[in-house]
């Protein structure tokens, strides 16, 4: 799916750059010439995973935001195509919009029926007019409500695949009610009588990420950041300073093993060594055994259950302390 | 995150002239206004009429029967899940609010009546932390909404919250709205009835959950409410706001809330609309 990309490198993904090039050059030459380089090709490649091993295994905080926006990364669409073998997209609030930034639609994936609802960023700028950015107007959630309303009516499960830097910030969006649109899908899906199976791909942008993904199991790909403020954001409110944003990102505890530690989610789906971006369709394989695992699992359940489990799982998010009442006066 | 103060307190050390008596200016028309009498309006401007935030406490004694409000789980105290490290710590930030404020939390929640009638109230105080939403005031939400499930009582919130997220909680403050969200399609499927005040200001995480949940939605004239907060709707589109954007009246006229209530009124809306109900 990525094969016409250019490809970009982030600063620390650098060293890798020139080893990459260098293969794809000898490899070139191997088919085009039949010149005996395999041995050369071999070292040049383990040199390579060594060295993607070593960078990746003591990422900061920061760097994997950075993974998580990663241009060349997966975005909803590529794992859709790659994932199920049928998807078609609809289209429209049925109020007076329809938002490109969220798609949504029917889907089958290994013979299962379901409804797939997703946050789409652009691969380039053109795209990404259009997309805006995978910010999502009302008419979005309004949208991916419905499709989720259609899943409950048929006894579809519904798939939703995270991935924006948040809820549209412009004037269009205030005046069609953004936070209404936003509350009544949390309400919606809080109630929804079929499986969610929520999966964060790439940024979890706060409210606007939340707002189509309240389910029964929420999964997080490795690189992938779940937030509540992007750490520019948290840099320049409570640091007062845009440059603060390592430590906002370290502070923030926004990636998914941090996560799944605070029980915020269920599941880490490993990447491929140097992220999604460097193998999709690997990245692709594994996430798919993942939603196959969790539908399942879901499908055992029956839906009055189902509702009343989701419900406390909710109800015990957070953390606090209760003193007695003695002692405070 | 938005600060609106519209009000200065000026102290007798500050002007000798004013002796005992205490006065505050109004910060949008800039007159001078006697305690005393601005506290007889409910804090809002006899000059101008512009609207001053009120306190928990003041909420409740603008809306509920004298002496009927007790307050529950007023013990619940914010922890620190992630040990915050910041420009700030979280504990200290807590400490501070709560000697500014007097409160543990930024949501009080309790029993009242109203009008007669008996609710579950939970009041969100925009001076504790911003209102944000941290783990207490999503767990006492959800209390409250139980409360209501137990005694088939109406719920009545007031919403003032500057940001709606408490970043010091990470993506635990995110999920209190998910928390809430959900206590209240509970409310609903049990047939139980909420009204939903917004006041100046409910914005972000507060405004897209339990705030615009109500099935009756009133508002104070000219509070600030929606979802991004303006500064930041100003740096994206790059260009001033018209005035009276993401104002009460602006929701209004956009079908987003049923009724625009002026703050000596509120009790007796709330009233009827029990009285309709219940
Ligand atoms: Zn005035």
């Amino acid at each position: 799916m990525n094969n016409t990309m250019e490809r970009k490198y982030l600063p620390f993904e650098k060293p890798l750059e020139a080893m990459e090039k260098e293969l794809a050059q000898l490899q070139a030459r191997k088919q085009e010439t039949f010149a005996d380089n395999q041995a050369e090709i071999v070292r040049l490649q383990q040199k390579l995973s060594e060295t993607t091993r070593q960078i990746f295994s003591s990422l900061t905080p920061w760097q994997k935001v950075q993974l998580a926006r990663h241009p060349n990364r997966p975005h909803a669409l590529d794992y859709i195509n790659a994932i199920f073998e049928e998807f078609i997209e609809l289209h429209g609030d049925r109020v007076g919009a329809d938002d490109p930034a969220i798609i949504a639609g029917l889907a089958k994936f290994e013979g299962t029926s379901l409804v797939v609802i997703g946050q789409q960023k652009g691969r380039d700028t053109k795209e990404n007019l259009t997309r805006k950015f995978g910010m999502a107007h009302p008419e979005g959630y309004r949208k991916a409500r419905r499709l989720m309303a259609l899943g409950e009516q048929l006894h579809l499960p519904v798939i939703t695949l995270i991935d924006t830097p948040g809820a549209n910030p412009d004037m269009a969006a205030e005046e069609r009610g953004q936070a209404l649109a936003i509350a009544s899908n949390l309400q919606h899906m809080a109630g929804l009588r079929t499986p969610i199976l929520v999966v964060v791909i790439g940024e979890g942008g706060s409210g606007g990420a939340l707002g189509i993904g309240l389910g029964d199991r929420v999964l997080m790909q490795e690189y992938a950041i779940y937030s509540v403020i992007s750490p520019e954001g948290c840099a320049s409110i409570l640091w007062k300073n845009q440059q603060a944003v390592e430590d906002a990102a370290r502070a923030l505890k926004l990636t998914a093993p941090e996560l799944l530690q605070l029980g915020i989610i269920d599941e880490v789906v490993p990447e491929p060594p140097g992220g999604a971006h460097r193998d999709p369709a690997k990245a692709a394989e594994v996430l798919a055994k993942a939603m196959r695992k969790h539908l399942t699992e879901l499908k055992t359940i029956s839906l009055e259950e189902l509702v009343e489990l989701r419900y406390q799982k909710y109800r015990k998010m957070g953390v606090f302390r209760e003193i007695s009442t003695t002692a405070e006066t | 995150m938005i600060f609106r103060k519209r009000y200065a307190r000026i102290t007798p050390r500050e002007t000798p002239e004013a002796k005992k008596e205490l006065w505050v200016k109004c910060e949008r028309c800039g007159r001078i206004v006697y305690e005393k009498k601005w506290k007889e309006m409910w804090k809002v401007c006899h000059y101008c009429g512009s609207y001053s935030r009120l306190t928990a406490l003041e909420r409740i004694e603008l809306l509920t029967d004298p002496g009927t409000f007790q307050e529950r789980w007023s013990n619940l105290i914010s922890a620190d899940p992630l040990e915050f490290v910041g420009a700030r710590s979280y504990v200290d930030k807590l400490k501070e609010d709560m000697l500014k404020t007097g409160l543990k939390e930024a949501l009080v929640t309790g029993e009242a009546k109203i009008g007669g009638f008996p609710v579950a109230l939970a009041i969100l105080d925009p001076h504790f932390i911003m209102g944000s939403m941290g783990s207490v005031v999503g767990e006492k939400f959800v209390r409250i909404c139980e409360l209501c499930l137990e005694k088939k009582w109406p719920l009545v919130s007031v919403s003032g919250g500057g940001g709606g997220a408490r970043m010091y909680e990470g993506a635990l403050s995110l999920m209190q709205m998910a928390k809430t969200s959900a206590a209240v399609e509970r409310l609903h499927r049990n047939g139980l009835f909420y009204i939903s005040v917004l006041t100046d200001p409910t914005m972000g995480g507060v405004a897209a959950s339990f705030a615009f949940l109500g099935d009756i939605i009133l508002a104070e004239p000219g509070a600030l409410i929606g979802f991004a907060g303006p500064r930041v709707i100003e740096q994206t589109i790059r260009q001033k706001l018209p005035p009276g954007f993401q104002t009460s009246e602006f929701l209004y006229q956009r079908g987003m809330i049923d009724l625009i209530v002026e703050r000596k009124d509120l009790k007796q809306t709330i009233t009827r609309l029990l009285n309709i109900i219940h």
